[in-house]
């Protein structure tokens, strides 16, 4: 059977690794290298990176450094970042991105998705919704690193973007990343509802028990996070550890 | 000799280089088919759509040169992920595209019918393989070992001597299938961290 995945994020910003609160007050934690390293020599499940700066500087991705990263990992690997065109995604997928994550891209060109799950299959675009719950309740995408309402309601955005030919959604609560307060699991239930595809919850994963409720009230099909590793003791292994003797299956190796 | 990593514009090739290079081998990344003469491997990689990839492996000449190595030099051949798909007759994904034929079955689509959360296409991650019959190939791995996978499309084939392992995701599907030299694994070893180097250099003492 398919195990649930663990997944530490790996936000990146100017060749250092950093951690926000709230999509804000950047903290440098390390730099990038050495933290794929250690990931890769602890055989985790999967990996994600996000240049969170090349969008505000509308840049393209750094191949460079992607290429340079993807050559020690041995993991599967998904980059996000500036992603704006077919031709970032296949030059990303050729610096050996498994996955690529497209977020603000798909506002201002939704067709990137249908074209590049065309071209290169849907299992290799990821598309990144970042979502603001409002005072009210009510639930917003935002774009631009969390900068830019956009409009949008997660629920439908999720729906069209599968119809487009996502092949996973990554889903982030604005306010819960970094804060601690554990995954946003009514906004990912009513996603892993109305999407066939697989979900990836992300967004203020506190402890293993934050993650053993998005896997089985949020329905989601892998679970990201980045403070908990970043300034815990906490381990993907170990998150392993507890979720698989709470019934969840996981990998073992 | 070296292990040759057939390029045809399909995909990430790096890491397949580099995760065979740390298993031992000498490794060219090639886009002539001139150069399957020299290979002592053969490893047909890819990611994307069958129909793109066919038409790709035949304006480069890769169709000919894959099966006169592999059926006339007995050369070994693995294909990974898409690449194992392309081994099989006919593919139907977006239409009907003939493949390379290597090994009898057709490629279809993984289908959630009952929209199961269980069963989410594409199958991505990390699922087990129950070996179904004794090769050199999966010498070594522990039962129900988990690979990485990342596709929506399963090899489909009544074959049941061909298939070395199956895995099951709502169904049981082959996830290395094999005939004479000739293998496709439907993971990804090159991201499977051990277990995947383990099945690399499985393949490697295969000569």
């Amino acid at each position: 059977m398919l195990k649930a995945r663990i997944i530490p994020t790996i936000l990146w910003k100017d060749i250092g690794i950093v951690k926000g609160v709230g999509f804000n007050s950047w903290r440098r934690v390390g730099s990038l290298l050495p933290a794929i390293k250690v990931y890769n020599t602890r055989q985790v499940d999967e990996l994600i990176i996000v240049d969170i700066t090349a969008t505000e500087q509308d840049r393209e991705p750094d191949y460079e450094v992607i290429d340079e990263i993807a050559d020690e990992c041995f993991v599967p690997l998904t980059v996000g970042g500036g992603v704006k065109t077919v031709d970032h995604i296949k030059k990303l997928l050729r610096a050996g991105a498994d996955k690529v994550a497209i977020n603000s891209g798909c506002y201002t060109h939704p067709e990137v998705v249908s074209n590049g799950a065309n071209l290169f299959g849907n299992q290799c675009v990821v598309v990144s919704i970042d979502v603001y719950k409002h005072t009210d309740g009510s639930y917003e995408c935002f774009k631009n690193c969390g900068k830019t309402p956009t409009g949008k309601c997660p629920i439908a955005w999720a729906k069209e973007m599968e119809a487009r030919g996502a092949g996973e959604l990554l889903i982030t609560s604005i306010l819960n990343d970094g804060a601690m307060v554990g995954y946003d699991l009514d906004l990912i239930k009513r996603i892993t509802d109305t999407v066939g595809i697989p979900v990836i919850a992300s967004g203020g994963a506190s402890d293993y028990e934050d993650m053993h409720q998005a896997l089985t009230i949020g329905n989601a099909s892998a679970v990201a996070a980045a403070s908990i590793f970043h300034f815990t003791e906490k381990t993907p292994l170990e998150a392993k550890q507890y979720l698989g003797a709470k019934g969840i299956l996981v990998r073992k190796f | 000799m070296s292990v040759v990593i057939i390029d045809y514009g399909m995909c990430n090739l790096g890491s397949v280089k580099r995760a065979f290079e740390e298993c031992g081998a000498t490794v060219i990344i090639s886009d002539n088919p001139r150069d399957a003469e020299q290979a002592s491997h053969l490893v047909l990689p890819g990611v994307g759509a069958f129909g793109d990839a066919m038409k790709n492996l035949v304006s480069a000449g890769w169709d000919v040169a894959i099966k006169k190595n592999v059926l006339e030099q007995n050369v070994p051949l693995l294909g990974i992920c898409l690449g194992m798909q392309l081994l099989a007759e006919r593919g139907y994904e977006n239409g009907e595209y003939s493949g390379l034929g290597l090994i009898q079955g057709d490629v279809i689509k993984l289908y959630n019918e009952k929209l199961d959360p269980n069963f989410r296409v594409p199958h991505i991650g990390w699922n087990d393989v129950h070996s179904k019959q004794e090769y050199v190939l999966t010498d070594g791995l522990r039962p129900a070992t988990d690979f990485y996978f990342v596709h929506s499309y399963f090899f489909k084939t009544t074959r049941a001597k061909d298939v070395l392992t199956t895995t099951y995701y709502g169904l049981d599907f082959p996830s290395i299938i094999r005939k004479d030299k000739i293998m496709g694994v439907q993971f990804h070893p090159e991201k499977s961290s051990r277990a995947g180097f383990q099945i690399i250099r499985n393949f490697l003492t295969i000569n």
